[in-house]
């Protein structure tokens, strides 16, 4: 399949990039990784009369924490998450995440930016930053603005970037002690989407009460949805089995999945109250070690 | 028509350049126009792996990128597998374990194996398993596939091959 006809442009700073992006409107699209906005050209499902190409900017791409956050640059791929001691020892709902999407060629390439930038309610990071409670930065016209992940996804592939922004930094409060992470997925073969998945992260005090929780769902709505209701229950509760199994099941009912080739509705929900046991009971584990 | 860009890339070690449309993608200017015909189109969409090459070093879907993205970059398709006539471990392999039966997702499988190999000198099964994870193929059943690259292995281990 030949995409359509394009012309492209390889800014060498952000600002140049917003620039083009501000001349150009509506007619540009940003080209990160490329792995979910070169498949639509080909399918003619997105038709950018410009692709304004950022992988030429040098300083996007790095993985660190600094003051009180962990910083992924807007041009940090998948297989470097997967590589980062960092992302191992401290974050492991994270590197579950990005092991879980496309396949090892696309994580070469494809970008933690991109796939949230993208507002696919199927992609995998959005939920696990919902339940980290990200802050997205965006850079623009007027400079750089900071976005908190739950006011970010609008509708399917809508988020709250303006024209002429572009996601340039991922910023992950630093989780304190004892706290841990889990993203399990359902998906019918490497590289599918989900059929559905679940990002949990819980702070636990030594009593093993939670004093934080986010829970974030993938491609079970039209946008990724954060389970608040969830997340009230369990916070200040003790986060045992049962708590555990009452908090899936509200989990479950924030989802809103239609049926699809994956499977009937209800299947769905089903799937996201044994997810959300199973990413809660992980992230326990994780918070006791 | 869009503005053509000149594109200068390494492939197998030799420097090519083309004039080339902005939307060519890297398999097109691979197989068309520096005619290396191995890498191979499959699915082209993604999910197949049959066109995967080495791009400064790392695996990528040649179907999914831009032969501009590619400018300046060093290429490593199956026709760069071959040393002084010598067939690679992994070409060796996959003929000796029987890793093919039509062939047709092998330069892809042999281009991702290549690259396990070069971070994992010593796979385990599921290491195997895990970096052919990106390609299909609908005739081995992967078995032999998983074969042949233990056999690499094991000959790289003893030749110091690379």
């Amino acid at each position: 399949m030949i995409p359509p006809s394009f012309e492209y442009l390889r800014p060498k700073t952000i600002p140049e990039a917003i620039a083009l992006l501000q001349q150009y409107g509506d007619e540009a699209k940003i080209l990160s990784g490329g792995q979910s906005l070169i498949p639509m050209m080909k399918l003619r499902l997105a038709r950018p009369a410009y692709l304004v190409d950022l992988n030429r900017i040098p300083g996007l791409s790095y993985i660190k924490e600094e003051g009180d956050f962990l910083k992924i640059g807007g041009l940090t791929r998948e297989a470097e998450l997967e590589a980062s001691p960092l992302i191992h020892s401290k974050y492991p709902i994270i590197l579950d995440t990005a092991h879980v999407i496309a396949d090892p060629q696309v994580r070469n390439l494809a970008t933690v930016a991109g796939n949230l930038a993208h507002g696919d309610p199927a992609n995998d990071h959005p939920a696990t930053m919902l339940a980290l409670g990200a802050q997205l930065v965006a850079s623009g016209p007027r400079g750089e603005r900071v976005i908190p992940i739950a006011d970010f996804f609008l509708s399917v592939f809508s988020t709250a970037l303006q024209p002429g922004e572009i996601l340039t930094e991922i910023r992950i409060p630093v989780p304190p002690a004892r706290s841990g992470g889990a993203y399990f997925k359902l998906e019918r073969k490497v590289g599918d989407f989900a059929t559905a998945a679940v990002a949990a992260q819980l702070t636990v005090d030594d009593q093993g009460t939670a004093q934080k929780v986010g829970i974030g769902l993938t491609n079970v709505g039209p946008t990724p949805i954060k389970a608040r209701k969830a997340e009230d229950f369990l916070r200040g509760k003790k986060v045992d089995t049962g708590n555990i199994g009452q908090a899936a099941q509200l989990a479950a009912g924030e989802s809103q999945p239609s049926a699809d080739l994956r499977g009937p509705a209800e299947y769905k929900k089903g799937l996201v109250g044994e997810l959300a046991r199973r990413a809660l009971s992980r992230a326990l584990e994780r918070a006791a070690h | 028509m869009a503005t053509k860009q000149l594109v200068r890339v390494k492939v197998n070690g030799r420097e090519r350049e083309a004039e080339v449309e902005p939307r060519l993608l890297l398999v097109h200017l691979i197989r068309e126009v520096l005619e290396l015909t191995g890498t191979h189109i499959g699915c082209d969409t993604s999910h197949c792996g049959a066109c995967t090459v080495l791009l400064n070093g790392k695996t990528v879907k040649s179907c999914t990128m831009f032969a501009v993205q590619a400018d300046g970059g060093e290429i490593l398709t199956v026709e760069g597998l071959i040393k002084d006539g010598q067939l690679h471990p992994l070409q060796e392999g996959f003929k000796e374990e029987h890793g093919l039966q039509c062939g047709f997702c092998t330069p892809g499988m042999l281009m991702s194996s290549y690259a396990l190999l070069q971070n994992h000198p010593n796979p385990s099964e599921e290491d195997i398993r895990w970096g052919i994870s990106g390609n299909l193929c609908r005739c081995t059943g992967y078995q032999n596939i998983v074969k042949a690259v233990q056999f690499a292995a094991g000959k790289m281990a003893q030749g110091g091959a690379k």
